[in-house]
């Protein structure tokens, strides 16, 4: 569907092998295996309960993995901290809006651009050794729409702009790897249009993985689509395979599909 | 469901960005206030009032600007005035070294209760540290410097880097001031620098500033250091102030009225722990003349501020139209 599909594939970034967690005794993951690939859009579908958080808090550490193992650019993550994984560039949103809500627009940007910068540990110079982060901030909150809120706090956002805010501060790490839960649950159509575009846009210089629930919107600008039902792996495949799928088509009705 | 996001402290809401002017007229006030404090009222009084409103401050810093509650403090703020007091008297130390042995002491105790605790949430958090605090009330009652019961009596306060005797009251009473201006203005920098700001985002979601890459872990413990540290500022100088160190203000009641003060004056705020702890100690002052049990008035008056004022005195008056007006915010 797009001009990326017909190359070769790009190299994987982000795999998993025989993933899986309990919860004493519940198995909310089990024997998932995912390939991300630099510069594609996959998707993590499936219905409420499937256990995609949970996949997204095992890729990021935020949640120890019962069993498996995971990659990240070579590299064995499987025991390390979750901040430990953002700093080598896996960098995650969470489904319920992840601002800091006291903070502008401004401050969130650049309380991601503080660590890069080295700019975290002085507690004794004045908040305008901030400053010279402005412009590189200034930049994001311009690309992704933001400026006329530029000190506005977080917490008086719209909905939709808070999500494209946490967007942008994920965006100021430039991480290699981006997992979005969820990045447009509750929007407005406008609001869906944008964020799908902006996604798409950051999507050409890196990895996406993103929980999706509407559909036109994973048929549009996902490469990939694995689905989850009951934290096994049903169904993978491009979205049109995917969707032709009967167990796919089982499993997803009486939901929105 | 670790997605979750915790909810950032009701109490710690900025209003609109403070008008530089108002912040200017207060650290104004503020120092007058200061200055004329001694001609008004009895020296002594109102050095107790600046340590404890200087412990209360630095109490602060840990629950107010980092959303730990430590149940603990009594064993910074007594400790180093052991440290202090010990130093001063058995080895001659001038005051202000006396006093760095105190902060030095409290910011190991800090950094050894800390390293124990940070990992623990809410209300366990509290506990271990309370339990910490209490370990090191036993060592204290068991120890032979501290002089169990007895405590360490007549601590000499000295001269100033040797020029300036510490006996006369005024000089006391403007070093004593001096200290304390300098305590708030170091928390007054941590809170607004490069750290402050991710100490911030830390509390307004924990789960974010991980996943962006902190060590949340390492900024909650250096904060508590800190915490620790400028606790220690007020207990030596308390020695010094006082020329005695005792059990009393290792006990855990101790470190439960430096919430007390945190929590009457607002938390969160530069002036509110100030006011919260000139209130507690005034009414305490007043009480112990007459028949009234002064645990059971504070409590009460607790009781009622907490129903009351949510945020505390001067978030109260921060979020109100007053406060607005005047361009305040609730982190002034
Ligand atoms: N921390 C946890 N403790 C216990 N059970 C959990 C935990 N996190 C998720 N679960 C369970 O795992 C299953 C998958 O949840 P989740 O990953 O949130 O699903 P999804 O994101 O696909 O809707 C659910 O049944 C949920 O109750
Ligand atoms: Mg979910």
């Amino acid at each position: 569907m797009t001009d990326a599909a017909m190359t070769a594939e790009p190299r994987v970034v982000l795999s998993a092998r025989g993933l899986g967690r309990d919860f004493a005794g519940f198995t909310a993951v089990n024997n998932v295996d995912l390939d991300v690939r630099h510069a594609r859009i996959h998707a993590l579908i499936g219905p409420n309960g499937a256990g995609k958080t949970t996949v997204f808090n095992l890729l990021t550490k935020f949640l120890q993995p019962t069993r498996g193992r995971i990659t990240l650019m070579g590299t064995d993550i499987t025991r390390m901290a979750p901040d430990a994984v953002a700093r080598m560039g896996l960098v995650r949103s969470f489904q319920i809006s992840a601002v800091f809500p006291h903070l502008t627009v401004l401050e969130n940007i650049r309380v991601a651009l503080q660590r890069p910068a080295e700019l975290h540990r002085q507690f004794w110079r004045p908040l305008s050794a901030l400053d010279v982060l402005n412009g590189r901030a200034g930049v994001l909150i311009d690309e992704l729409g933001l400026t006329p809120w530029r000190d506005t706090r977080a917490a008086d956002l719209s909905y939709g702009r808070k999500r494209v805010l946490e967007i942008a501060t994920t965006l100021a790490l430039d991480p290699e790897v981006l997992l979005l839960d969820e990045p447009m649950a509750g929007m407005g159509h406008e609001d869906v249009q944008m964020v799908a575009a902006i996604i798409r846009e950051l999507a050409r210089h890196r990895a996406v993985l993103m929980v999706e629930h509407n559909l036109s919107v994973v048929a549009d600008i996902c490469d990939e689509v694995t689905v989850l039902q009951r934290g096994e792996i049903l169904a993978r495949g491009d979205y049109a395979t995917v969707a032709a799928d009967p167990r796919v088509r089982t499993a997803y009705m009486g939901s929105d599909a | 469901m670790s997605g979750s996001t915790p909810t950032p402290s009701a109490a710690a809401v900025p209003q609109a960005p403070s008008r530089p002017g108002v912040t200017a007229a207060l650290v104004v006030a503020g120092l007058a206030a200061l200055i004329a404090a001694p001609f008004l009222f009895y020296p002594v009084f109102v050095m107790t009032l600046l340590c404890f409103a200087l412990f209360a401050a630095a109490f602060n810093l840990l629950l107010g600007y980092t959303g730990l509650l430590s149940f603990g403090h009594a064993a910074f703020f007594g400790g180093a005035a052991y440290f202090t007091a010990h130093a001063a008297k058995v080895w001659g130390w001038s005051p202000e070294l006396a006093l760095l042995l105190g902060v030095a002491g409290a910011a190991g105790l800090g950094l050894v209760m800390g390293a124990v605790a940070i990992r623990r949430q809410g209300i366990y958090f509290a506990m271990v540290t309370l339990a910490l605090s209490q370990m090191f009330f036993f060592a204290c009652l068991q120890m032979p410097f501290t002089h169990g019961e007895d405590g360490i009596q007549s601590v000499p306060r000295g001269m100033l880097l040797g020029l300036i005797d510490l006996n006369r009251p005024l000089a006391m009473y403007f070093f004593v001031a001096a200290v304390f201006v300098l305590g708030l203005a170091i928390i007054w920098r941590i809170v607004n620098s490069p750290f402050g700001m991710i100490l911030k985002a830390i509390r307004e979601n924990e789960q974010r500033a991980i996943s962006l890459g902190y060590s949340v872990a390492r900024y909650k413990l250096s904060a508590f250091v800190m915490s620790a540290a400028l606790a220690g500022l007020a207990g030596g100088l308390k020695a010094l102030v006082l020329q005695f160190a005792t059990l009393t203000d290792v006990a855990w009641q101790m470190s439960g009225e430096v919430i007390l003060m945190t929590l009457l004056g607002g938390i969160g705020t530069m002036v509110g722990p100030v006011f919260g702890a000139g209130l507690v100690i005034a009414l305490q002052n007043r009480l112990a003349t007459s028949d009234f049990p002064v645990t059971i008035i504070t409590g009460l008056v607790f009781m009622v501020c907490v129903l009351l004022f949510r945020r505390g005195l001067i978030g109260e008056l921060a979020a109100s139209r007053i406060g607005k007006t005047l361009g305040m915010r609730a982190d002034t």
